[in-house]
């Protein structure tokens, strides 16, 4: 069976400027959600909207269910459904008029249009606010119409670009919910900055840096690029003095120290700081740490990793 | 994997409701400019007129309800595109780009309808002509239509904020409206400068349409010559238009 989405060597220049996406290759084989991480200015955007079939890629090419980005966009845009970053409802409509439009442009008779618009204001809570003009709207409900949008629509693969900024935490994690429930049936492309979210929900994560992808695959799968299974973190003014052999240390603007270790040697080294009795906590590592880990290093000349450098410290 | 059925015409159903129909229910005041849009017309056809070229004038506000259609089209369409990126939804949509803009400009002339009904009230009582001369005159019309959208929409593609937009507009006010002689004869502008009028498609346009409804004398020549150019030119821009508009980006 092909994949269900693929990039081989996908890479987009705009302008003159420095590679927004630098060879990037990928492959996702089933559904489920796949999250993409990344800095500002990372391509995170400039991806989706090229597998959205929104922007031409410089070289390389990507695929969906097997059907090429470039040549059959047509049959690709049957089914996918897209929630761009920068998208604004349109003021002067309110979401019912927003959503009916919408899954009239998707081909739908205007009376399945007119039921599928009440389900999915309803799956969403979106119900009492069906004829508020969207200028009335706060910016959160804005952005949960804007999902609703897609929801609405029988796509089967949805591209969402930072679907829960934004969003209060209630209504997030209320949001998680759901697309944890939609990922049995749907594969859900998103980007987030909230790492907490991606650790929640991704079934495979990808970290991309000044258009590399640094990093592709499960939670564990990511773990294993860094080496180091356990993350120290020795609070501020107390920098002990320890051996870079025993792992990676990287010293935070805000004055703490944390070091990446394996798990003997963080044993050892918790003991030592004990001892010292030092203000310190000790975790494996997350997401967020992998995350650090590899868009702070500075970039290989390829995408190869290489956890310990000369001297193993990293200052920024 | 299931294909749905796309209803075409119910794509170019939504772009009517959002642009037009929405539009004057949800924010009234539209309606209201729509609905006093013709006053201004007649009150520039009855000044420029003095009475006399009453045919010419009706006629040539009907020019200009087409080429304004095309221009506040550019105008929606660059507004949905870069400020809400609804466009960017829509091209990742089985919606085409045809159907998109075919209903963006049913769109602006629903919005025009009440100016149309006007003008067309006024042309069945101040203009004599035959059925040629009245198909001759909706020819015209439709291709000077088709002209003004397909170009909107192109330059739509290319525009992306509020300063680029505003510059198009002015170019194509001047372009299609001001330079050509739409509400009086060519014959009007002094010969030295009268081949800049030919710069603009409105020109041949307009030509026709005079000659249509007898308010210009044109030989049999020069009456083929406007309509091989009206018609060259139309054609030349729907191929660049086909060709060169982004609908996805580059
Ligand atoms: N239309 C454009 N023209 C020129 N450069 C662009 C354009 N869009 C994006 N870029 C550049 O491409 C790079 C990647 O941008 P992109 O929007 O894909 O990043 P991102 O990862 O989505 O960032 P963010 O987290 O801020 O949304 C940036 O350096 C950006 O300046
Ligand atoms: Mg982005």
């Amino acid at each position: 069976m092909e994949d269900l989405l693929e990039c081989k060597n996908l890479t987009k220049q705009y302008g003159n400027a420095l590679p927004a996406l630098q060879n990037v290759s990928l492959s996702i084989k089933t559904k489920g959600i796949f999250a993409l991480l990344g800095r500002n200015g990372a391509g995170k955007t400039t991806l989706i909207r090229i597998l959205a079939t929104e922007l031409k890629q410089s070289s390389g090419s990507a695929s969906i269910n097997g059907m090429d980005t470039s040549n059959d966009a047509k049959k690709i845009r049957e089914q996918i459904a897209v929630m761009p970053q920068e998208a604004r409802l349109v003021p002067w409509l309110t979401p019912r008029q927003t959503i009916y439009s919408y899954l009239l442009y998707r081909g739908f008779s205007r009376s399945e249009a007119a039921s599928k618009v009440a389900g999915a204001l309803a799956r969403l809570e979106l119900g009492k606010y069906e004829n508020t003009l969207n200028r009335h709207l706060s910016g959160g409900v804005k952005r949960r119409v804007l999902l609703t949008m897609i929801l609405a629509t029988e796509a089967k693969i949805l591209f969402v670009d930072e679907p829960t900024t934004g969003l209060d935490p209630v209504i997030r994690a209320d949001l998680w919910g759901k697309l944890n429930e939609l990922k049995k049936t749907h594969f859900i492309f998103l980007t987030t900055h909230y790492l907490e979210e991606a650790e929640r929900l991704a079934d495979m994560i990808g970290i991309l840096e000044n258009g590399k992808l640094l990093g592709l695959g499960t939670l564990d799968q990511l773990r294993s690029i860094v080496k180091y299974q356990y993350s120290i973190r020795i609070m501020q003014g107390t920098t002990p003095d320890i051996e870079t052999r025993i792992g990676e240390v990287i010293k935070s603007a805000d004055g703490s120290t944390q070091i990446f270790t394996t798990e003997t040697d963080a044993e050892e080294i918790s003991k030592k700081l004990v001892r010292e009795k030092k203000r310190f906590s000790i975790y494996p590592i997350s997401l967020e740490d992998i995350f650090y880990y590899l868009v702070r290093k500075p970039i290989e000349e390829d995408t190869i990793h290489n956890p310990i450098g000369k001297n193993g410290v990293h200052e920024d | 994997m299931v294909f749905m059925k796309i209803n075409r015409l119910n794509q170019v159903y939504a772009s009517v409701l959002i642009d037009a129909v929405y539009q004057m229910k949800n924010y009234p005041i539209t309606l209201v400019s729509n609905v006093i849009a013709p006053f201004s017309v007649l009150i520039l056809i009855i000044l420029v007129s003095h009475g006399q070229l009453l045919s010419i004038s009706i006629e040539g506000a009907l020019i200009t309800a087409m080429i304004s259609s095309g221009v506040t089209l550019q105008i929606d369409l660059s507004h949905i595109k870069n400020d809400f990126k609804l466009q960017d939804m829509l091209i990742s949509s089985p919606t085409t780009a045809f159907t998109y803009t075919l209903g963006m400009a049913m769109a602006a002339l629903v919005n025009a309808l009440p100016a149309l009904t006007v003008l067309t009230i006024l042309s069945f009582l101040f203009i004599r002509t035959n059925v040629v001369g009245l198909l001759t005159v909706l020819t015209v019309l439709a291709l000077i239509f088709a002209f003004s959208v397909a170009l909107g929409f192109m330059l739509s593609t290319f525009s992306t904020d509020i300063q680029q937009n505003r510059a198009f507009v002015s170019i194509l006010t001047v372009i299609l409206a001001t330079i050509a002689p739409i509400y009086y004869p060519i014959t009007y502008i002094p010969a030295s400068i009268r081949d800049i009028a030919y710069l603009s498609p409105a020109t041949y346009a307009a030509e026709i349409a005079q000659n249509a409804i007898g308010d210009l004398k044109l030989s049999a020549s020069d009456l083929t010559i406007d309509w091989i150019v009206l018609i060259a030119i139309c054609g030349v821009l729907f191929i660049i238009a086909i060709k060169k508009s982004h609908w996805s980006d580059p």
